[in-house]
């Protein structure tokens, strides 16, 4: 099954530059659908990124963030060939990770 | 509307991304722990123009800008 995440980790110096795109609703629980009902709220609520079994980044999201969620952020520690992996949780209770290596 | 922040205070703990106008302000927060880099870029919905503020807890204490956001045709939920 392909996975929801797609991972670009790339190694500048010391530093692991991380961006990440998400796909996944972000509905907000606010918006109408075409019948006039709510769509109920259904978003990722937290985003992790482990490298070698050490979280290195934790995302609280809210509704407001973006649909297909794209977040940018850099570690230090890393090199080039270590894996990270990525997961989130949304607020139904599903959830997905990807493992990807520093390029 | 994308959102960026970074920052050169020491020993950054968390950054926190709020929008004042929204229906639920606080729009995302970030754990910083030691070693990763304090600095995040994400996308955030907004409902209307309005104040958005970036919280960085650097040793302990909270830092705090904020810049005002102008949401001209649609903004969300509308």
């Amino acid at each position: 099954m392909a996975s929801s995440i797609r991972v670009r980790a790339i190694q500048n110096g010391d530093v692991t530059d991380v961006q990440t795109l998400i796909q996944h609703p972000m509905d907000t629980g606010l918006v109408k659908d075409p019948k006039g009902e709510l769509i109920p709220a259904h978003f990722i609520q937290r985003l992790t990124c482990e490298h070698n079994g050490k979280t290195v980044f934790l995302a609280d999201w809210g509704t407001a963030v973006s649909k297909d969620p794209y977040v940018k952020f850099a570690f230090k520690g890393g090199a080039k060939g270590d894996e990270i992996k990525v997961s989130w949780v949304d607020n139904k209770g599903a959830t997905d990770s990807l493992t990807a290596k520093i390029q | 509307m994308p959102i960026a922040v970074t920052t050169t205070l020491p020993d950054v703990t968390s950054i926190a991304f709020v929008v004042s106008e929204n229906p639920f302000a606080l729009a995302a927060s970030y754990k910083i722990p030691e070693g990763t880099i304090p600095a995040v870029s994400n996308r955030l919905k907004m409902a209307k123009t309005s104040n958005v503020i970036a919280l960085v807890e650097s040793g302990g204490k909270l830092y705090s800008v904020t810049k005002e956001v102008k949401v001209t045709v649609g903004g969300c939920g509308g």
